[in-house]
C-alpha cells in the first residue's frame, strides 16, 4: 500500500475556513515513455481523488498523465461540524487507497 | 596590407577579452558569512514544501528508512537497530560528519558507502546498489536525525590529501566546455543559467527530493548531473573522485545546517 500524508487541523471554530493538505506516494507513470529496449511502459497513474466530510463530498479532482509523481493536493473547506474527513484515491491497475482524519469543531 | 593587420588585431583583442577574465579564473572563495544554502535561492512555494513534513515528499523516504532500520537482514539476522539502537540518539549528527575516514579502506567513505560496509560486514547482507530506493531511504532516515545540526567533516592529516584532491577537481577546468565547478559556483552564483539560479553548490540537504527528478537522489547523482552538463567523461557512481569532491563540498559548507530531506526544484 502506498504511503499517504494528511494534514488536517485537529481543531477549528465553526464556520472557519481550513486548509487541508494531502500527499500520496505514487510513481505516476505517464504511459508515454519507453524502456531501454523500446517497449512502451504502460500507464500507471492515479485518476481520481475525492474528499468527503461526514459523508458529504467537499472536493474532487481528476488526475491526468501530466501530474507529477507523488501528487500533492491541497484545498480549503469550511469547518461545519465535528467529524471525519475521508480521502480516497483511485487509479490504474485497480489502485485504491482510503485515509481518514478527524476534526473537532467548537 | 593594412586592413588584414587590423583585422588580426581585432580578433586578437577579442580573444584576449574573452579569455583573460577566465585565465585569472581562481576567483576568491565565497566568504563564510556570504554563503547561502540552495534553499535560499528557491521560491517560497518550494521552501514551504521543504519545511512542512506533510508536504515534503522526502518524508516518504524517511518513513521507509525508519522501517528498514528495524528490519533484520542478511546471514547475521541483524537489523541496524540491533547494533545502533534508537537512530534519534545514535545517528544524531552522523550525517554532518560524512564523508569520514575509513581506516580499513585507507580513504574517506560517504554515508551510502558506510551503510553498505555495515551491511556487508555486520549484517552479512548483499550491499545495496547505489541510488537504489532502499539505500536512499536508509540514508535519508539517518541524515534526517542531523537536521539543523552544523556540517562538521573532520579534516586531519589522514583526510587532508583527499580534501585537496576534491578541491583540485572543483577548480580544474575539464570537459568539452573547458569549465571548472568554481566558474559557476564561486564566481557566478548571483547569476542565472537558462533562467534558473546557479546557486553556491552547498550540499546541505542530501539525499534530497528534486522536483525535476520526481524522486529522491544522492549528492553523487546531482554531481554527475552537473558534470555531464559540462560535457566531461563522467565519473561512475561511487568513484573516489566523487567522494573526494563530496568531502571538499562538505568542508566548503562547514557550519551550515543540515536540511535533509531537502526539496529542490
Amino acid at each position: 500500500m502506498a504511503r499517504a500524508l494528511i494534514n488536517v487541523p485537529p481543531k477549528a471554530k465553526k464556520g472557519e475556513i481550513i486548509t487541508i493538505k494531502t500527499l500520496i506516494s505514487h510513481e505516476m507513470e505517464t504511459g508515454y515513455r519507453h524502456d531501454n529496449v523500446g517497449k512502451p511502459i504502460p500507464r500507471n497513474i492515479i485518476t481520481q481523488f475525492v474528499c468527503t466530510y461526514n459523508g458529504l463530498e467537499v472536493f474532487r479532482a481528476d488526475l491526468y498523465p501530466a501530474i507529477a509523481a507523488n501528487p500533492f493536493i491541497t484545498f480549503n473547506t469550511v469547518a461545519t461540524a465535528t467529524g471525519t474527513f475521508e480521502f480516497k484515491w483511485t487509479g490504474d491497475n485497480g489502485f485504491a487507497q482510503t485515509e481518514t482524519a478527524n476534526i473537532t469543531v467548537e | 596590407m593594412k586592413p588584414p593587420e587590423r583585422c588580426i588585431f581585432v580578433v586578437g583583442a577579442l580573444i584576449c577579452a574573452m579569455t583573460s577574465p577566465l585565465l585569472i579564473a581562481r576567483a576568491a572563495e565565497i566568504p563564510l558569512n556570504e554563503r547561502k544554502s540552495g534553499s535560499e535561492f528557491m521560491g517560497p512555494d518550494t521552501r514551504a514544501m521543504q519545511d512542512d513534513d506533510t508536504a515534503n515528499p522526502g518524508t516518504f523516504w524517511v518513513l521507509d528508512g525508519e522501517a528498514l532500520w528495524k528490519r533484520k537482514v542478511g546471514a547475521a539476522g541483524k537489523s541496524c537497530a540491533d547494533c545502533h539502537g534508537e537512530a534519534s540518539e545514535s545517528m544524531k549528527g552522523v550525517a554532518a560528519r560524512y564523508p569520514a575516514f575509513n581506516a580499513a579502506r585507507g580513504r574517506p567513505v560517504n554515508l551510502d558507502q558506510q551503510i553498505n560496509i555495515c551491511r556487508a560486514e555486520r549484517q552479512q547482507a548483499t550491499p545495496l546498489p547505489l541510488e537504489a530506493k532502499e539505500l536512499l531511504a536508509l540514508n535519508a532516515y539517518v541524515a534526517r536525525q542531523s537536521r539543523g545540526m552544523p556540517i562538521d567533516v573532520t579534516i586531519d592529516e589522514r583526510t587532508q590529501p583527499f580534501l585537496e584532491a576534491g578541491r583540485a577537481t572543483f577548480y580544474r577546468r575539464q570537459g568539452q566546455l573547458n569549465f571548472a565547478c568554481a566558474q559557476c559556483h564561486d564566481d557566478n552564483w548571483k547569476e542565472k543559467l537558462a533562467g534558473s539560479p546557479i546557486t553556491q553548490a552547498h550540499p546541505t540537504g542530501y539525499p534530497l527530493y528534486r522536483l525535476e527528478w520526481q524522486n529522491v537522489g544522492s549528492l553523487q547523482r546531482r554531481l554527475r548531473n552537473c558534470i555531464s552538463g559540462m560535457r566531461v567523461d563522467n565519473y561512475p557512481l561511487g568513484a573516489p573522485e566523487l567522494v573526494d569532491l563530496e568531502l571538499f563540498l562538505m568542508w566548503r559548507a562547514r557550519g551550515m545546517p543540515i536540511e535533509t530531506p531537502a526539496v529542490r526544484p
